[in-house]
């Protein structure tokens, strides 16, 4: 009993070495740093609350968890719901099904800093692709990267080129529906909406709720597409226009690597987590008369 | 004990990429046609721009510039991918860049695997929590450790240099420790009880039963931790300075910053970044698949 424990422990050890080293005394020196000033060539140097006093009233900052929850309230529903509606698509049984899933996956897996330019290219406002589309079928032709109205969207319509991974997760929870529940929906006279409505979204309503919990945590962490999005030849952690791309992470990459601003970052970070602790449990809790759990 | 080649089933069934079995009887021919409708349309809206980002990658300049946009071209060129090539040393960072994945592939498979059998082959008091702190810490917004990570590097004087990206995966990560333990779980305990009774270690049995039966597993894991190791950017853009240490991915971020503008040499350099990808994936996708099934995410 006890030497199971010891061996269980042992088998363990490289994740709790390394949970201790990379994640635990972090955390506990983040905690501190975020009360200190530091710029990492002087020592830290304590200052209370100020930081988060200092954030309260800095407008980047503001704006910055703004563009984040823009992201997170508009654009995870968004890519989730088209990948989603690929997944029903994918799961309609004709020939060369795997074929198609092959096609929706495949951007899934371009490195995102190629996708991302690939992007800039599309969303190029006189010579893109995009506006070329639009202007064809006589639609307006936004500055989509110009635009500080425009560059969430830009943002939101990448995203929805790389929902392969939700998509398949979806699927699977497709393919677990029974069979025998359509049928039955059949006999009581649903059409594919009803069908869709009162058996499909029921079944697979606990893996939508994780896949929103995981996507939501993700995009608040959003970095690399803003970042890429907005930089420009001579400001490689721009904004964008009116700082319209200037999601959390980048504010926080911004103070911490670029102004050495190490003790202010660290607050920005403390902040970021308890807002994804109070969107995940808000989460729970709103969706718990919504969520179906078979066998409950 | 001799490992048997059949492999044990994963906890959850794959998906995705198994031939279903079709039912088109004669009333469902004639609906049949619109499905391949909605599934060329869907599947032209996600391939458009990779037809985009190959015929622009090989366009001369002027005709890259040409209003209306079109996909055709009467003088297909090379030029693009040689002025990639001339503007940035692609063979070096294909080289860092895939020394750096392939001694992150060896870490994860090495550090996660063994985490994973302790959890789902070892029975001890206190499994369950350590599972459930195991998952709890992906939650965790990794910035919140990123800066004390890096001023500890910067401390050691070893920012610049390729053991911050590196030492961390010999660690375990949360997400493959989940995915294997999930896959562990489906080795049948009789198996792991006779090689017991037979007077074998742990680690024996680890390395000798667990780990042969599991090849499903360890493939998937080696293509989704090449993958992210492949296209990270955050961490090699804070770490790395020295442009012949670049990653593909810091390399074509200078390689923007630098010739923003010249959009064919842009794009023939994304798809030499990402055709090594597309191909290892081409070869992999039922383990990816199933990888992404057994856990929820990629």
């Amino acid at each position: 009993m006890h030497r199971s424990v010891l061996r269980g422990l042992l088998f363990a050890s490289p994740w709790i070495v390394g949970f201790v080293i990379f994640q635990l005394v972090p955390i506990a020196a983040s905690a501190y740093f975020s009360l200190t000033n530091f710029n990492l060539f002087q020592d830290p140097q304590f200052v209370g609350l100020r930081n988060y006093q200092r954030l309260a009233a800095d407008a980047l900052f503001w704006k910055s968890l703004l563009n984040t929850l823009y992201l997170t309230v508009i654009g995870v529903p968004v890519s989730l719901t088209a990948a989603l509606a690929a997944a029903l698509a994918l799961n309609m049984r004709v020939r060369g099904q795997s074929l198609f899933r092959l096609f929706v996956f495949l951007p899934t897996v371009v490195p995102v800093v190629a996708a991302t330019y690939i992007w800039r290219w599309l969303l190029n406002a006189q010579y893109g692709y995009v506006n070329g589309a639009l202007g064809a079928v006589g639609l307006g032709q936004p500055l989509w990267l110009d635009d500080p109205f425009w560059t969430k969207p830009a943002l939101i319509l990448m995203s929805l080129w790389v929902t392969g991974s939700a998509m398949v997760v979806f699927l699977a929870a497709l393919q677990d529906v029974p069979e025998t529940y359509y049928e039955a929906a059949v006999i009581d006279g649903a059409g594919p909406w009803a069908k869709f409505r009162h058996v499909t979204l029921p079944l697979i309503s606990p893996v939508i709720l994780f896949e929103t919990i995981i996507a939501g945590i993700f995009t608040l962490q959003y970095f690399t597409q803003a970042f890429l999005l907005g930089q420009t030849r001579l400001n490689a952690a721009s904004g964008g226009p009116e700082n319209s791309l200037l999601v959390y992470g980048l504010y926080l990459f911004q103070q911490a690597f670029v102004n050495l601003n190490m003790g202010y970052a660290s607050a920005m970070a403390w902040v970021l987590l308890f807002v994804a602790l109070a969107g995940t449990w808000l989460l729970l809790r709103v969706s718990r008369d919504r969520v179906f759990y078979a066998g409950d | 004990m001799q490992a048997t080649e059949a492999a044990p089933a994963p906890a959850r069934a794959p998906n995705g990429v198994l031939p279903v079995t079709r039912q088109l009887s004669g009333r469902r021919v004639g609906g049949a046609a619109w499905r391949y409708v909605v599934l060329a349309v869907v599947s032209a809206l996600y391939l458009f721009p990779f037809v985009v980002v190959l015929t622009t990658s090989f366009k001369p300049a002027d005709e890259i510039f040409k209003l209306p946009p079109s996909l055709g071209s009467d003088r297909w060129t090379l030029d693009n991918y040689r002025a990639a090539l001339d503007a940035m040393p692609f063979g070096r960072y294909l080289f860092n860049t895939a020394l750096i994945s392939s001694i992150t592939v060896v870490g994860q498979l090495l550090s996660s695997s063994i985490v994973a059998y302790s959890l789902a082959k070892i029975r001890w008091r206190g499994r369950d929590a350590l599972l459930l702190l195991i998952v709890a810490t992906m939650m965790l917004p990794p910035q919140v450790t990123m800066i004390p990570v890096y001023i500890a590097w910067s401390k050691l004087g070893l920012t610049g240099t390729y053991l911050p990206l590196l030492i961390p995966q010999f660690f375990g990560l949360p997400f493959f420790i989940f995915m294997l333990r999930q896959f562990f779980r489906g080795i049948p305990e009789e198996l792991i009880d006779a090689a017991r009774v037979e007077g074998a270690s742990d680690f024996r049995i680890y390395r000798s039963v667990v780990l042969p039966l599991s090849r499903p597993a360890l493939v998937a894991l080696s293509i989704f931790a090449f993958m992210w190791a492949w296209t990270d950017f955050l961490l090699p853009l804070i770490y790395i300075n020295d442009p012949e240490q670049y990653t593909l991915s810091i390399g074509l971020y200078s390689f923007f910053s630098e010739h923003g503008v010249e959009w064919g040499a842009l794009m023939a350099a994304a798809t030499l970044m990402s055709l090594p990808l597309v191909l290892l994936f081409l070869v992999g996708q039922r383990q990816f698949v199933r990888g992404i099934a057994l856990t929820g995410i990629k």
